[in-house]
């Protein structure tokens, strides 16, 4: 695996067949959990009776310890607004779409409106059919927020309830925003979406500072693709990337120079953008996306069964609200 | 020209003054007419409060829709005063001063509701405050703010400058009047004694403010250019926007000048103050601004649909034989094409009806104008519209946006009519003063001197 980090504390987890796709992230995070869940212990011993399971643990001066799974609390580090707005440290989230992969499923946009309790006729990461002239071939195209680097969104935001973070996610706060949309008129990719009315709320308690919400949706803010911070901070992919089933996509560090996609398969990020012939879409709007694309050459799906000349009809079943199920909820 | 017989002087000022909290019958209408508007507006602005911006029918392509293109309306007729008592008074033309206050309540009343608009606009009105307290200024947003808020300081006291002698003058003069009023104008008049010290003080605090406020009634326009060209947008990201907001502006606002001159011309009778010569003269100043933004209509339009660039091409066919073509060529055939016929003519220009006519159409133009600067572009972004839901990729606007836009261009009315009514519409000391040094016709008044009651309408 390619992890900048060089510590062992993933060798004795247990539930190994997650590990692959989840765990690109998590040594980095795993130090100072560790140390946590010895605290955690401390406080725990009296209460819970032992369930005989054995956990291996690093403390924080570098010793594997083996203590009973009970003795373990559930922590969650607290997540403070001002670490939100700053974003995770030392991370630079970066996104590759496989253009040749990508068979227009739409998987990957039911995996996050379910994970963000979000209905059909949101789409946070909306998959287009693509034609660049008549006469070649059409190919799918899934746009979530491109992140950018320079974005023309939060540039123009008056109350910095959008703002770009250390860690490269462009963030909404919706305990701030005042509904103006001046970021969705200076968004070129027409990613913000707009909560019209009540959005419907599904029925669990959120704990973290609004710009880490799964959930967003409030009425008169504004919403779009967050890059799934809440999953990052636990090491694992966002929604999208795992909801792929044809490894479209392709999620990781760029500081890390590693994505990850679907299958768990990760790699270099600057081997892959380099010899896949990555591009950026609208490179000259000069927005500095952080989603590469790589073009859809040798595709592994069929390019004339994408019928261009459906793509403008008005769509009408996207009224209905995706069933979300407990199982899916953060917590 | 010798000073003016004491006697004219004083009969002047009782016919000025007679305007003053009069009721008209043609008010007895309008006035509960255009308030009722405005109550229906009221009604469907909680409506949308409490439902959300979903009783609109802007949606998430197009996300700005009438309510901005109301704020551009406002924010540009507001630019009516500045040209009025700076761009006039620095040509030099004595003519104004009949028409200083009127232009300044158009002016109060458009920057009031231009910056009621974007509250209107929001989807969380309640965090208004957030603007200050967790303002960036480093958006558009925030400079339009302060713009605004500056313009209208800057139109108020503008207002009121002006007002001081002439509240010295009712003070003296009503004096039987209800008592409340006596005690307000005494107060709002801050011991005027006409004095010349007083006068030199004051015309100076007029001249500063008058040059002052061109820069900020330019900004204020420019800013709200900017909210749009600021975006990476086909058809907006366009370095003609502030111009063209400006003069597109100032043409609109003399349209709306002319049009009340010419109802308070025969609604107020003020046939003696209000004369051809303005109306002739404001016509030249719209002729001019016509064509002149039909030279940058040719250039907004005109380059771009010789290059027919693949961003461009969308918007550009929309409006030239789209959905929206009927609406474009209006505002460019009759918005702009045939006023600058009709006014180009000398003596249809004197004809206080043509020029009203060429006003009408003017305005009207200029309203869908605004409409088409925000919406056609909104609905041919980069990236295509695809699988777009039932009404995400159209417009058109619902029940209760028309009824809030009714009561906006209402209340923009009404408040006109509501500041003419405690203060004479005609500045009366600089009229009075200027027909004394200059004559009444660099003034543009008539017969004033030669006094003769109008019958039926001694005060």
């Amino acid at each position: 695996m390619a992890c900048g980090n060089n510590c062992s504390c993933n060798k004795d987890n247990s539930n190994s067949q997650d590990n692959s796709r989840r765990d690109f992230l998590v040594k980095g995070l795993m130090g100072g959990i560790g140390a946590a869940f010895l605290s955690g212990c401390s406080s725990n011993d009296k209460t819970k009776p032992a369930s005989g399971e054995k956990i291996n643990v690093l403390t924080h001066d570098g010793k594997l310890v083996t203590v009973d799974k009970s003795h373990v609390a559930d922590f969650k580090p607290h997540i403070s607004e001002e670490d939100v707005r700053k974003g995770i440290p030392g991370k630079k989230f970066v996104m590759v779409i496989d253009l040749a992969k990508c068979d227009g499923c739409g998987k990957c946009t039911k995996a996050c409106n379910k994970m963000h309790y979000l209905p059909k006729n949101k789409e946070w990461i909306e998959v287009l059919e693509m034609q660049d002239s008549p006469e070649v071939a059409p190919y799918y195209f899934p746009k979530p927020c491109y992140h950018c680097d320079n974005p023309p969104c939060t540039k123009v935001c008056p109350v910095d309830a959008t703002f770009k973070r250390e860690d490269g996610i462009v963030a909404i706060d919706n305990e701030r925003c005042i509904g103006c949309r001046f970021c969705m008129a200076a968004c070129p990719y027409s990613v913000r979406l707009f909560n019209w009315s009540e959005p419907v709320k599904p029925n669990f308690l959120e704990e973290t500072p609004a710009a880490e919400n799964v959930f967003q949706s409030k009425k008169g803010c504004v919403e779009k693709c967050d890059f799934c911070p809440h999953m990052a901070r636990e090491g694992k992919l966002p929604a999208c990337v795992t909801g792929c089933p044809m490894n479209a996509i392709w999620f990781g560090d760029a500081n890390e120079d590693a994505v990850t996609r679907y299958d768990g398969t990760t790699t270099k990020l600057s081997q892959l953008l380099e010899d896949g012939g990555a591009y950026r879409f609208m490179e000259e709007l000069g927005t500095e996306p952080r989603v590469y694309y790589l073009p859809p050459t040798n595709r592994t799906y069929d390019a004339k069964e994408i019928d261009m000349s459906r793509v403008n009809e008005v769509r009408t079943d996207s009224t209905g609200i995706i069933q979300t199920d407990s199982s899916n909820s953060k917590k | 020209m010798e000073k003016l017989n004491p006697e004219i002087k004083n009969q002047i000022e009782n016919e000025l003054l007679g305007t003053v909290g009069r009721r008209y019958r043609q008010e007895a209408f309008w006035v509960p007419f255009l308030a009722l508007i405005c109550i229906g507006g009221t009604v469907a602005w909680i409506i949308q409060l409490r439902k959300g911006l979903g009783v609109t029918a802007m949606r998430d392509y197009v996300s700005w829709g009438l309510y901005i293109s109301l704020l551009f309306f406002f924010v540009g007729v507001s630019l009516i005063g500045a040209l009025v008592s700076c761009v006039l008074r620095m040509s030099g033309a004595k003519w104004r001063y009949p028409l200083i206050r009127i232009a300044e309540a158009v002016t109060l009343s458009a920057i009031f509701f231009a910056g009621f608009m974007p509250v209107l606009d929001m989807g969380r009105p309640e965090r208004l405050y957030f603007l200050i307290t967790h303002g960036r200024i480093q958006s558009p947003i925030l400079w339009d703010v302060v713009a605004i808020a500056t313009y209208f300081i800057g139109s108020v006291i503008y207002f009121y400058l002006p007002l001081i002698p002439d509240l010295a003058i009712m003070r003296d003069k009503l004096t039987d009047a209800p008592k409340w009023r006596k005690k307000m104008w005494r107060w709002l008049a801050m011991g005027w004694e006409d004095n010349l010290l007083q006068r030199r003080l004051l015309k100076k605090a007029m001249l500063i403010l008058s040059i002052v406020i061109l820069p900020v009634a330019i900004s204020v326009h420019t800013i709200s250019a900017w909210l749009i060209a600021f975006t990476l947008r086909p058809g907006w990201n366009s370095t003609i926007m502030g111009p063209y907001f400006v003069f597109g502006a100032l043409m609109a606002g003399t349209a709306i000048m002319i049009l009340i001159i010419a109802k308070l011309r025969h609604g107020y009778r003020l046939e003696h103050y209000l004369t051809p010569k303005h109306f002739n003269n404001l016509a030249k100043i719209l002729l001019a601004l016509t064509a002149f933004y039909l030279y940058l209509n040719i250039n907004k339009y005109g380059v771009p649909a010789f290059k027919m660039a693949k961003e461009e091409k969308g918007v550009l066919e929309d409006l030239f034989y789209g959905k929206n073509a009927f609406l474009f060529w209006f505002t460019q055939v009759v918005g702009l094409v045939i006023p600058i016929i009709i006014l180009s003519f000398k003596k249809i220009r004197q004809s206080i009806k043509w020029v009203v006519a060429a006003s009408v159409m003017v305005l009207l133009g200029a309203l869908i104008n605004r409409y088409l600067i925000v919406v056609p572009n909104m609905l041919h972004p980069f990236v295509p519209i695809q699988h777009a839901q039932h009404g995400y990729a159209t417009y058109n606007p619902t029940l209760i946006e028309w009824t809030i836009t009714a009561s906006s261009l209402a209340g923009f009315v009404l408040l006109i009519i509501l500041l003419f009514k405690p203060f004479p519409v005609i500045t009366m000391w600089e009229v009075i003063e200027e027909v004394e040094k200059r004559g009444e016709k660099e003034i543009g008044v008539e017969n004033i001197v030669n006094f003769q009651n109008i019958p039926g309408h001694a005060s």
